[in-house]
């Protein structure tokens, strides 16, 4: 059984103008201990899907529609206090910006113990030295004598450290990842998604690793789904969508990759911008930029059809791949 | 830690010295008080006489740090009102206006700070609302109008609160407290409210805009991601981000409450350092006046002190030089 399945996810803001809908019908699932690339341009709905998994989605913004089963049981319709419990202890979250996501006025020790014993009921010397572990097993030197220090004692990399401890110190069964390397330094990413595949994997947690970063997908993900103006365009085994895309999206989004193997003069991109939330063009959302547009694509949306090894929402592939 | 108090208390002392010399300044040129002094019938002898015991014929500087290094042993003349010590007139009135002020301020911060919070979190709430209009209210009438208002409501037609004076005092050492006494309570009871009720609607409408700015910070949501409760994250994590700002308002406000009780001492004809004031403004008692002046900055200075402790205390970012590793 798949660790949490989403079906049909739609999520809309309510707003004076009319009801925008920022997430339409997306299903996916994550099974235990897998790690699930989520990619896309700014605006795609990657980070929106993960708020409502979580249950943050800011107001106005809600659930319009669609289940979130975790285990099998449905979480989305939770009230408040239980789906409280159910975030740090079975759902983490990773957010981007280390630098501003601890709080300032609180050692990373105190902010773990808290994180601990709120899940976990631990007693504060128990709960201490399984913090002192964590900052350990993520790599922070000295951890024994750092452990009461504040974040603005730390640089960016050693916070998104802490912040992955504290994202994992309840042993949760998946933890989302939002754009966990894109505020740090080139030189630090790498360091920050190996440890993140090293913990998650010596856990088997289950990873939402939500990013722009094609690489870091590539190099991270078992499988990945592009997104595109609120909807899936296209999921399937990483390797595939990486060396052979099924949708005409997926695959300017590959040919942007800039690669070492094979010498490219320029290095292509898709023509236009992502069509905004308030004028997505009837049919395919991707219709007015895609180059193998036909009728079809105008007036009739696609859902996902397979495609090969993957699954794409395009009808080039409505003989069945 | 200690360090940083002694620097602060040098750099306190310019600021101290220059409001001692406005002071004196007022002594001396303001008004002539060598008439004022012989009254009505002197021959030019008697007031040549006087000049020279007063050393009003030396310069400027010398009377300066005379007067200097009588205020640091606590002389600061006679009342020309009340031919009194200054030092003893103003101390004598010094504890009601301390205690009219810290029991306004306390409570000013024990409503100010939960209405805020209450109506940071419940935004859209009828409660907020209605307390953000009384708020405007709070803030816009002025002092004299609410102790008026209070008065005519609680003394004349309720006749619940006396409305003036201190009630019945009681010495505990050489300070006459009136929190020891029923009367001396129900006495209290109207000047606070109508001094604190500005400080409180200011509060409440600070604490309310920091926890509304706060509330959005990444490291909420992220408190919220970690599952904690709603308790901790709305008081131990978002309301102690709000503090450095609400401790700086709060401790010039404190501040304002010793200095500017005057309105309110009047209103409520308030035994305090305020009423002195202000009674010695109206016949020119240029030594009571000074006094005061000098007395309120080193207040405002004293005030300043704690502040800058309490940031010290609250946020961790402004422990300069604390050990513990480098950055890495």
């Amino acid at each position: 059984m798949s660790l949490l399945e989403v079906e049909n996810l739609t999520v809309e803001f309510p707003s004076r103008r009319g009801t925008l809908r920022a997430i339409d019908g997306v299903s996916f699932a994550i099974d235990p201990g897998e790690v699930l690339g989520v990619v896309g341009e700014s605006g795609a709905g990657k980070s929106l899907t993960g708020a409502a998994i979580i249950g943050l989605l800011e107001p106005p913004g809600r659930i319009a529609g669609g289940r979130v089963l975790l285990a099998g049981k449905r979480i989305d319709d939770l009230p408040p206090e239980r789906m409280r419990a159910i975030r740090g202890r079975q759902i983490g979250a990773i957010f981007q910006d280390p630098l501003t996501t601890l709080n300032p006025l609180y050692s990373i020790g105190r902010q773990l113990v808290e994180t601990i014993q709120t899940h976990l009921g631990l007693s504060d010397r128990d709960a201490r030295a399984r913090a002192l572990q964590w900052l350990e097993d993520v790599g922070i030197p000295a951890a024994r004598s750092r452990i009461d220090a504040y974040p603005h004692e730390f640089s960016g990399g050693m916070r998104q450290r802490v912040v992955i401890a504290l994202a994992l110190c309840a042993e949760p069964r998946l933890v989302i990842a939002d754009e966990p390397t894109t505020a740090l330094d080139v030189s630090i990413q790498a360091q920050i998604i190996a440890l993140l595949k090293r913990v998650t994997r010596e856990h088997g947690t289950a990873v939402m690793l939500v990013t722009h970063d094609m690489g870091v997908i590539a190099e991270t993900a078992d499988r990945v789904a592009v997104m595109y103006a609120g909807r899936i365009a296209e999921i399937g085994p990483v390797r595939d969508v990486v060396k052979t895309p099924a949708h005409p999206y997926s695959e300017g989004l590959m040919g942007s990759i800039p690669s070492l193997e094979h010498r490219v003069e320029r290095l292509r991109q898709i023509d236009g911008a992502m069509p905004r939330l308030t004028a997505i063009p009837a049919g395919c959302a991707f219709n007015p930029r895609c180059a193998a547009v036909f009728a079809r694509c105008r007036v009739e949306r696609p859902e996902l059809l397979p495609a090969g090894a993957t699954r794409a929402a395009c009808w080039l592939h409505a003989g069945g791949g | 830690m200690f360090a940083f108090i002694i620097a602060r208390l040098f750099q306190a002392v310019p600021v101290l010295l220059a409001v001692a010399a406005i002071s004196f300044a007022m002594f001396a040129y303001v008004g002539d008080p060598v008439t004022q002094m012989l009254g009505q019938d002197f021959t030019e002898a008697q007031r040549q006489t006087l000049v020279k015991t007063l050393g009003l014929d030396q310069p400027f500087w010398v009377q300066y740090s005379r007067f200097v290094w009588a205020a640091l042993h606590g002389e600061f003349g006679l009342s020309f009102r009340l031919a009194k010590p200054v030092g003893s007139l103003i101390l004598e009135r010094m504890p009601a206006t301390l205690e009219l002020a810290s029991v306004a301020a306390l409570l000013a911060l024990s409503v100010g700070v939960p209405m805020g919070v209450y109506t940071g979190l419940r935004r859209n709430g009828l409660l907020s609302r209605v307390f953000m209009v009384l708020s405007l209210v709070g803030v816009s009438l002025p002092t004299f109008l609410i102790g008026i208002l209070l008065i005519l409501v609680f003394a004349v037609l309720l006749g619940w609160l006396p409305s003036f004076g201190r009630g019945t005092l009681v010495q505990v050492g050489g300070w006459s407290t009136g929190l020891l006494t029923l009367s001396g309570l129900k006495a209290l009871i109207l000047p606070a409210v109508t001094l604190g009720m500005f400080q409180m609607t200011l509060i409440m409408r600070l604490v309310r805009a920091e926890m509304l700015e706060v509330l959005r910070s990444d490291y909420i949501k992220f408190a919220r991601a970690r599952g904690l409760s709603q308790r901790a994250i709305h008081f131990g994590h978002a309301l102690r981000n709000t503090l450095v700002p609400v401790i700086t308002v709060v401790g010039l406000q404190l501040g304002g409450l010793l200095a500017f009780s005057i309105v309110t001492e009047t209103v409520f004809q308030w035994p305090g350092m305020g009423l002195l004031l202000i009674q010695s403004i109206a016949v020119a008692d240029i030594p009571v006046m000074s006094t005061y002046l000098l007395l309120i900055s080193v207040m405002f200075v004293t005030i300043n002190l704690i502040v800058d402790l309490l940031y010290y205390a609250v946020d961790p970012r402004l422990r300069i030089g604390r050990g513990g590793g480098g950055r890495h």
